[in-house]
C-alpha cells in the first residue's frame, strides 16, 4: 500500500511539472474530465439502445394486419445510406486529425463534409419512413411498427443532434469562442459521432439483415 | 441558511473581482451578463457551488419527505379501522403510488445526492465537482421533475398504478387520468437529473482526488457513492426506455403494452426491474457509506476490514444487476429462470452479511460514544439485519410466491429502506450537521428523535409481517370486520397497532424538525472537530470556505485527518495524540494557497431546466408548448456553450492543484 501511495504522489508531481511546461492538466486517471464524462455518457447510451433493440427483437414478428418486415425493407437502399453514414466516421477522423494539427480550415471542411453525410443519412431515413408509411406501416399499425419507428427514430434523433453539434462547432471555431483545448472538443463530438455510427451497424445487422 | 456565514477570504476575492472585470456582456450570448457577484437569493439560484447545491438538495428533499410522510399517515388512517372512510378507493390508489414515488425519487435519492454533493468533494480533497454547472442543472431538473410529479394532484389526479406502474395496467385503457402522464414526465426529467449527476460525480471521484489519495485510501462513504453512481449510469437508461415506450403508447397511440395487439405484458416488468433492482442498492448504499464513517468515529477505532467493506459494496452493486427477476417470481418465468435468479439473490446476502459483521467488529472493543449519530447508525445495523433476513425469505422462490403482493413484502422493504436507508441518512444529519452549519444539533432531542423513530418504526412495520403472512394483500384500500379473523393474529388489532406506530414515528420526525429549529436559534458555535473525526472533510472550517481547502491536502493514509492527529506508540501499540484538529485547521489557513479560482455562477442551468420542464409538459398539453420548451432549451444550450467557463486571463492556479476546480468549455 505504501508503495502505491508514493507512486501516486510522484505521479502527481509529474503532472504538476507537465503543467509548468504547458502540457495538459492533472487528473488522477490521466483522462481529461470532459473525455471521461463523454465515455460514461456513451456507456449509458449503450443501455438505452440495448433496451430499444431488445424491444424491437421481441416484437419484430408481431405484425397484426400490417406489413411484415420482409415485405417492406429495401435492403440495397438502406445499405447505401448505411455506407454513407460509415463514411462520415472516416471524415470525422480526418476532422479530429486536422484539429490536432491546428489546421482550422481543414477542420472546418471535414466537419462540414461529416455533417453533410450525416444529413444525407437522415434524408434517406425520412425517405424510407415515408415509403414504409405509404406501404401501410404506421407508428400505431402493429407492435412491429411501433418498435421499428421507435428504435430507428431514436437513432435518427441522435444523428440529427450530432449534425447540429457539428454545425454549431464549425460556427464556434470560426468565431474563436473555444477557450479550452479545441482539438479535444472536436474529438469529444467525434466520440459521440462514432458511437452513433457503431449503434447503426448493430441496428442495420439486427433489424435489416437478419430475417425474422 | 448559512449564506451569511460563508465569507470570502482575501485569497479568493481577487479572482472573483477579476472574473467580473474580464467578462464583457457580449461574451455571454450578447444579451445577459454573467451573475458573478451575487448575493441574497440570487446567490442560491445561480450558484454552482457544490455545497450550496448540496444544502438545497437537502432542504427540498426533506420537504418531499414530509409530503410523502403525510401521504403515508393518510394510508395508515384509512387502514386503522375496518371500513375506512378517509380516502376513496381512487384517492387511496393515488396515495400509495405517490407515497412510494415521492419517498424513493424525491426524498431518498436527492437526500443521498445532498450528502454526496456536499461531502464527496470535501472527502477527496477537491474544491468542487468536475462540472459545477452540470451539477446545478441536475438540481434544477430534479426540482422540475418533483414539481411535475406533484402538480398532477391539482391537474386531474395523481398517478394511481403503484410505484412500479406495471403496464398494461398503466396504459390508457386502465389508467385514463393524465396522472400517469405526469408521473412518466416527472420521472423522466428526474432521471435525466440523476444521470447527469452520476456522470459528474464519477468523474469527480476518478479524476479529482487530492494528491496521494489512491482509491483504497478513499473514505467508505465516497466509495459507496461511487458505486451508486455507476449503478445509476447503467440502470437509468433502461427505465428511460420503459418510460418512453409507455409515453409513446399513452400520448401517441403506439402499441407496446397493448395485449390485444399481441404485446407481451412482461416487457414492462423486465425493463422496470432491470432498473428497479439496482435502484434498491442506489437507495441503501449511501446509508451504508454514512454509517461506515460514523461507526469508526464513535467507536474510536478504525473501520474493521476496510477493503472487505469496500469490495462488498462494489460486489453488491455488481450482482445487483443480475437479480431483477426475483421481483417477478409470481409471473410465470419458468423453473430455470426462477432457479438462477433465486440463487443470485441469495448470493447478495453474502457481501451484505460481510458488511454487517464488519460494522459489528468495528464496534467490538471500542470506546463507544452513544451520540445521536451513533444511535442511528446502530439502529441501521439492527433494523437492516431484520429486513435483510425477511429479504432472504423472498429469495426462496416457493416462499416468495406465497408472499408476493402481501403486507409481508411491505414489511420487508420498509425495514430495509426505513430501518436501513432513512436511519443512515439521519445518522448523517447528526454527524455532519456541525460541518455544514457550524452548530451541533441538540443531543437530548436527538435521543428522543431516535427512540421515538425506533419504536414507531417497529410498531408500524413489525405487525405488517403478521398481516402479510395472514394474507392481507398489499394495496387493498379497505378491510372488513367479517374477514379480519379472530384471536391473536386478527387483522383488526395489528392494523390498529401499525397505524398508531406510524404516528409515533411521525412524532419522532417532528422532534428532528424541532431540533433543527432550536439549533438554528442557538448562537453557540460547534467546535471545529466535535467528534474527533477521521476523514478529510474535517480538515477545514465549519462551514467550509467557498473554496473548501486553503491548501489542497496531500494524503498519506486512509483516515488522513486521524493520522495527522494521532500516531502509534511503538511501546504499547496504542495511539497517542500528536496534534489537535483545530490547530491543524489553523495551520492549513496559515499555509493557504495564494490564488484560487472558482467557477463563476451561471443563469443557464436554471433556464435549461425550465426549458426541459416546459418541453415535457408539451407532451400533455400539446405541440405548441413543446416547441416553446424546445426553443428555450436550444437558447439555453447555446448560452451555456458560449459562456466562457473560466477565462484564461484569470487562470491563477498554482500548478500543484491545477485542474481541481477547472471547468473546460463547452461541456461543463
Amino acid at each position: 500500500m505504501a508503495d502505491i501511495a508514493t507512486h501516486d504522489i510522484d505521479h502527481a508531481t509529474d503532472n504538476a511539472t507537465d503543467h509548468a511546461t504547458g502540457h495538459g492538466h492533472h487528473s488522477s486517471t490521466g483522462l481529461s474530465n470532459n473525455k471521461l464524462a463523454m465515455w460514461l455518457f456513451l456507456g449509458s447510451e449503450c443501455l438505452l439502445f440495448g433496451g430499444l433493440i431488445s424491444t424491437y427483437m421481441l416484437y419484430r414478428g408481431r405484425v397484426q394486419n400490417g406489413p411484415h418486415p420482409s415485405q417492406i425493407y429495401d435492403i440495397p437502399f438502406t445499405s447505401v445510406s448505411s455506407f454513407v453514414l460509415l463514411m462520415s466516421s472516416l471524415t470525422m477522423v480526418l476532422a479530429v486529425s486536422s484539429a490536432q494539427r491546428k489546421d482550422d480550415t481543414k477542420t472546418n471542411l471535414w466537419l462540414l463534409i461529416t455533417a453533410l453525410l450525416g444529413a444525407t443519412f437522415i434524408g434517406g431515413q425520412v425517405y424510407e419512413f415515408t415509403a414504409f408509411y405509404r406501404e401501410g406501416l404506421g407508428f400505431t399499425t402493429s407492435l412491429f411498427g411501433s418498435s421499428f419507428y421507435s428504435l430507428t427514430g431514436f437513432h435518427g434523433v441522435h444523428v440529427s443532434i450530432g449534425v447540429i453539434m457539428l454545425l454549431s462547432l464549425m460556427g464556434i471555431i470560426k468565431k474563436g469562442k473555444i477557450t479550452g483545448d479545441k482539438a479535444e472538443v472536436v474529438e469529444l463530438i467525434g466520440l459521440y459521432w462514432h458511437f452513433v455510427d457503431i449503434v447503426w451497424i448493430i441496428i442495420f445487422t439486427l433489424v435489416y439483415l437478419i430475417p425474422s | 441558511m448559512s449564506t451569511n456565514e460563508l465569507t470570502l477570504t482575501p485569497s479568493q476575492s481577487p479572482s472573483l473581482v477579476n472574473n467580473k472585470l474580464s467578462l464583457s456582456p457580449s461574451q455571454a450570448l450578447g444579451a445577459v451578463r454573467r451573475p458573478v457577484n451575487t448575493n441574497g437569493w440570487r446567490a442560491w439560484l445561480f450558484t454552482v457551488d457544490h455545497k450550496k447545491i448540496g444544502i438545497m438538495y437537502g432542504v427540498v428533499a426533506f420537504t418531499f419527505f414530509i409530503v410523502g410522510g403525510v401521504e403515508a399517515l393518510l394510508i395508515r388512517l384509512q387502514l386503522a379501522l375496518p371500513d375506512g372512510r378517509i380516502l376513496s378507493a381512487d384517492k387511496y390508489n393515488q396515495m400509495f403510488t405517490m407515497h412510494g414515488t415521492t419517498m424513493i425519487f424525491l426524498f431518498a435519492m436527492p437526500t443521498a445526492a445532498a450528502f454526496a454533493n456536499y461531502f464527496l468533494p470535501l472527502q477527496i480533497g477537491a474544491r468542487d465537482v468536475a462540472f459545477p454547472r452540470l451539477n446545478a442543472l441536475s438540481f434544477w431538473l430534479f426540482i422540475a421533475g418533483g414539481l411535475i410529479l406533484n402538480a398532477s394532484w391539482f391537474l386531474g389526479g395523481a398517478a394511481d398504478g403503484g410505484w412500479f406502474m406495471y403496464a398494461p395496467n398503466s396504459g390508457p385503457v386502465f389508467s385514463p387520468s393524465n396522472g400517469v402522464d405526469f408521473w412518466i414526465l416527472g420521472l423522466q426529467i428526474a432521471g435525466i437529473a440523476s444521470l447527469i449527476g452520476s456522470i459528474n460525480l464519477i468523474v469527480t471521484v476518478l479524476n479529482m482526488r487530492a494528491p496521494g489519495m489512491t482509491l483504497m485510501k478513499m473514505p467508505v462513504f465516497t466509495w459507496m457513492i461511487l458505486v451508486v453512481q455507476f449503478l445509476l449510469v447503467f440502470s437509468l437508461p433502461v427505465i428511460t426506455v420503459a418510460l418512453v415506450l409507455l409515453m409513446f403508447q399513452r400520448s401517441y397511440g403506439a402499441t407496446f403494452f397493448d395485449v390485444s395487439q399481441g404485446a407481451d405484458p412482461l416487457l414492462w416488468q423486465h425493463l422496470f426491474w432491470i432498473f428497479g433492482h439496482p435502484e434498491v442498492y442506489v437507495l441503501i448504499l449511501p446509508g451504508f457509506g454514512i454509517i461506515s464513517e460514523v461507526l469508526p468515529t464513535f467507536s474510536r477505532k478504525p473501520l474493521f476490514g476496510y477493503p472487505f467493506v469496500v469490495f462488498s459494496g462494489a460486489s453488491i452493486g455488481l450482482v445487483g444487476f443480475g437479480v431483477w427477476a426475483h421481483h417477478m417470481f409470481a409471473s410465470g418465468l419458468g423453473p430455470v429462470s426462477v432457479a438462477v435468479f433465486s440463487m443470485a439473490t441469495m448470493a447478495i446476502a453474502i457481501p451484505t452479511g460481510v458488511k454487517i459483521f464488519n460494522w459489528i467488529l468495528t464496534m467490538w472493543g471500542g470506546k463507544i460514544w452513544y451520540s445521536a449519530a451513533m444511535k442511528f447508525a446502530i439502529g441501521l445495523v439492527v433494523l437492516f439485519t431484520i429486513g435483510g433476513l425477511s429479504g432472504v425469505t423472498h429469495a426462496v422462490a416457493p416462499s416468495d410466491t406465497q408472499q408476493t403482493d402481501t403486507y409481508y413484502i411491505v414489511a420487508h422493504f420498509h425495514y430495509v429502506l426505513f430501518g436501513g436507508m432513512v436511519f443512515g441518512l439521519f445518522s448523517g444529519f447528526y454527524y455532519w450537521w456541525p460541518k455544514v452549519f457550524g452548530k451541533l444539533l441538540n443531543e437530548k432531542l436527538g435521543s428522543w428523535n431516535f427512540w421515538l423513530m425506533v419504536i414507531g418504526m417497529n410498531l408500524t412495520f413489525g405487525p405488517m409481517h403478521i398481516l402479510g403472512l395472514q394474507g392481507q394483500p398489499r394495496r387493498m384500500y379497505i378491510w372488513t370486520e367479517a374477514r379480519a379473523g379472530e384471536g391473536f393474529f386478527n387483522f383488526g388489532f395489528w392494523n390498529l397497532v401499525s397505524s398508531i406506530g406510524s404516528f409515533v414515528l411521525a412524532v419522532g420526525v417532528l422532534f428532528f424538525i424541532i431540533n433543527v429549529i432550536k439549533t438554528s436559534r442557538n448562537p453557540e458555535r460547534a467546535p471545529l472537530d466535535p467528534w474527533d473525526a477521521r476523514t478529510l472533510e474535517w480538515l477545514t472550517t465549519s462551514p467550509p470556505k467557498v473554496h473548501n481547502f486553503d491548501r489542497v491536502p496531500v494524503v498519506h493514509h486512509l483516515d488522513e485527518f486521524f493520522h495527522r492527529k494521532y500516531e502509534e506508540d511503538e511501546a504499547n501499540h496504542s495511539m497517542k495524540s500528536i496534534a489537535i484538529g483545530e490547530d491543524l485547521i489553523r495551520a492549513e489557513e496559515d499555509a493557504a494557497d495564494a490564488d484560487i479560482h472558482l467557477p463563476g455562477p451561471s443563469y443557464w442551468p436554471l433556464l435549461l431546466a425550465i426549458g426541459v420542464a416546459v418541453l415535457g409538459l408539451g407532451v400533455v398539453y400539446g405541440t405548441p408548448i413543446m416547441v416553446v420548451g424546445a426553443l428555450v432549451v436550444l437558447f439555453a444550450s447555446f448560452g451555456w456553450v458560449l459562456e466562457p467557463s473560466v477565462p484564461e486571463a484569470i487562470d491563477f492556479d498554482s500548478p500543484s492543484h491545477d485542474g481541481h476546480t477547472k471547468e473546460i468549455a463547452p461541456l461543463g
